[in-house]
């Protein structure tokens, strides 16, 4: 069994893209459906952990900005580590995450140990 | 009450009490001689109780017999003595004015010590679960093998050795302070949880001694909650899950001893006063910030016990399982999940959850994909019934696959 990361990233500035108050309740139940799946199955690595929706960026110049960042469009909504065979199990869960239907994205990352 | 109940219910009741006391009075490391007084005081009673018959105050009676046999114990012993602590010795010294407390106050608070000394986690799980029915529950050798399906020598032998352990270890018999308390009541809880379980998933026949598994269960947690120090929103909510729970012992099983399925039970029979009770708990149970498997199970258990089907009702159950899961998982709350999950998306969605679930070797994985096919596909319903029966080995269980294979097969 490997660990994934799935960072969940969708765009919290733009207006038109925000859910409707019902999407988003149905959207709670769609979540916590998610969340009890992968831990039926055995596979969430790590207990769940909330983030908050503002956040903070560094830039390359030290600047901070605040949250939620118009200049990098997206913003991690969350993130899991889940146990799976490989990229393909990983990435099967990843396609039932409910931040597609809220027209995000997930990206996948597989654990590694140092190499040599 | 009949007398050949009274005396084994008296027996139990005050042989723990006693024991208690006797085992912080001498120290873990004396808990047979401690035993060994309580036998002799209820030998004494048989046989004088048998020609005589039972003195007016049964209770009272053997707490004078105990005092006196714990005086002439300490008197007589004098090699005992020396091994007991200083303040012991010196007590006993002066045996004339040496009493046995055997205050309301003293059996509570010498119960309460001895909850967190064997519910030590330096001790296995099994173990402690056994020492809990024995010695904080006054059950016998001979009822606890029963309810194990097991003979007495295993369990004499599972006794001696966590009797072994917790003299090795010497742990100390006292009032558990704050630091005990919070560091040790997961442990507590876990113990007398599965004790309780003991009692009410036992697949053992006997359905007083069930009953009164999860009664002992009970009372010690009562016990918990009465005291400031340890009565803590996670006890409120186990006392909760167990008085939900109990309120439906009697409609699971027909009096010939068959499981009557949840969906099959009458509710009239459902005891509105514990109901009543657990919601009172459950109410004290919501404070502070921690969430715990009990008060989740609670909320389960709270929802069983409204029949009706609703939609609410179901949602809630689903929520409820999918953070007990996220909580810690487990392969029977990842089972029933799935049937709280076929209640609110339908069962074509529950059967490719279930599907990734691939418990293969677990009978119950399969009598779940064989309720969730009945209807959808039958022949793949009975097949899997068919390999439940062919994993389940208690008889209780091969009787209610059995059940569904004939109804499909009619």
């Amino acid at each position: 069994m490997n660990e994934f990361l799935l960072i969940f990233r969708r765009d919290f500035t733009n207006k038109e893209a925000q859910p409707s108050p019902e999407e988003l309740q149905h959207s709670i139940k769609a979540w916590q459906n998610w969340f009890g799946g992968i831990a039926a199955q055995n596979k969430l690595a790590r207990p769940l952990q909330r983030w908050d929706i503002a956040g903070q960026v560094v830039k390359s110049d030290k600047q901070v900005i605040n949250g939620p960042f118009v200049e990098i469009k997206e913003s991690i909504g969350g993130l899991i580590i889940v146990r799976a065979e490989n990229y393909e199990e990983a990435v099967e869960i990843a396609q039932n995450c409910p931040i597609l239907e809220l027209g995000g994205n997930v990206e996948v990352r597989m654990a590694t140990e140092p190499e040599g | 009450m009949e007398q050949h109940e009274l005396i084994p219910n008296l027996f139990r009741n005050e042989y723990r009490k006693i024991v208690c006391v006797l085992c912080r009075l001498f120290g873990i490391a004396h808990v047979e001689t401690a035993e060994d007084i309580v036998s002799d005081t209820f030998l004494a009673a048989t046989e004088i109780w048998s020609a005589r018959g039972v003195p007016e105050n049964p209770t009272a009676w053997l707490y004078t017999v105990a005092k006196n046999k714990t005086k002439n114990y300490l008197k007589r012993d004098s090699l005992f003595q020396q091994k007991l602590s200083p303040e012991l010795q010196y007590q006993a010294e002066k045996m004339e004015e040496f009493e046995l407390d055997l205050s309301i106050k003293n059996i509570g608070d010498s119960q309460l010590a001895m909850i967190f000394t064997i519910c030590n986690p330096q001790i296995s799980t099994e173990s402690q679960v056994a020492l809990a029915l024995n010695l904080l529950c006054g059950f016998g050798i001979q009822e606890i093998a029963d309810a194990y399906l097991t003979n007495k020598e295993v369990i004499y032998k599972r006794l001696k050795r966590a009797k072994d352990r917790l003299k090795a270890v010497n742990m100390k018999i006292e009032q558990p302070g704050l630091t005990e308390i919070s560091l040790r009541m997961d442990t507590v809880l876990t113990t007398l949880y599965l004790l309780f379980s003991e009692g009410y998933y036992s697949t053992a026949q006997n359905t007083t001694l069930r009953k009164d598994f999860c009664a002992e269960a009970m009372r010690l947690v009562y016990l918990l909650a009465d005291q400031e120090t340890t009565n803590l929103p996670e006890v409120n909510a186990l006392l909760s899950l167990m008085c939900f729970h109990v309120s439906r012992f009697d409609t699971r099983a027909t009096p010939e001893g068959e499981a009557i399925l949840y969906g099959d039970q009458d509710e009239s029979l459902w005891n509105q006063e514990l109901i009543a009770q657990g919601k009172y708990y459950l109410g004290l149970s919501a404070s502070g910030s921690r969430l715990t498997k009990y008060h989740l199970e609670a909320g389960i258990a709270y929802w069983h016990t409204h029949k009706a089907d609703t939609t609410e009702k179901w949602q809630q159950i689903l929520q409820l399982y999918n953070n007990l899961l996220v909580l810690e998982y487990s392969p029977i709350v990842a089972l029933n999940r799935m049937f709280a999950l076929a209640k609110v998306e339908g069962k074509v969605t529950a059967i490719a959850e279930a599907e990734k679930l691939k418990l293969t070797g677990n009978h119950f994985y399969y009598s779940l994909l064989g309720n969730l096919y009945t209807d959808v596909d039958d022949a793949l319903a009975l097949q899997h019934y068919k390999q439940a029966l062919l994993l389940a080995s208690s008889d209780a269980d091969q009787l209610i696959i059995s059940r569904h294979i004939r109804h499909l097969n009619g």
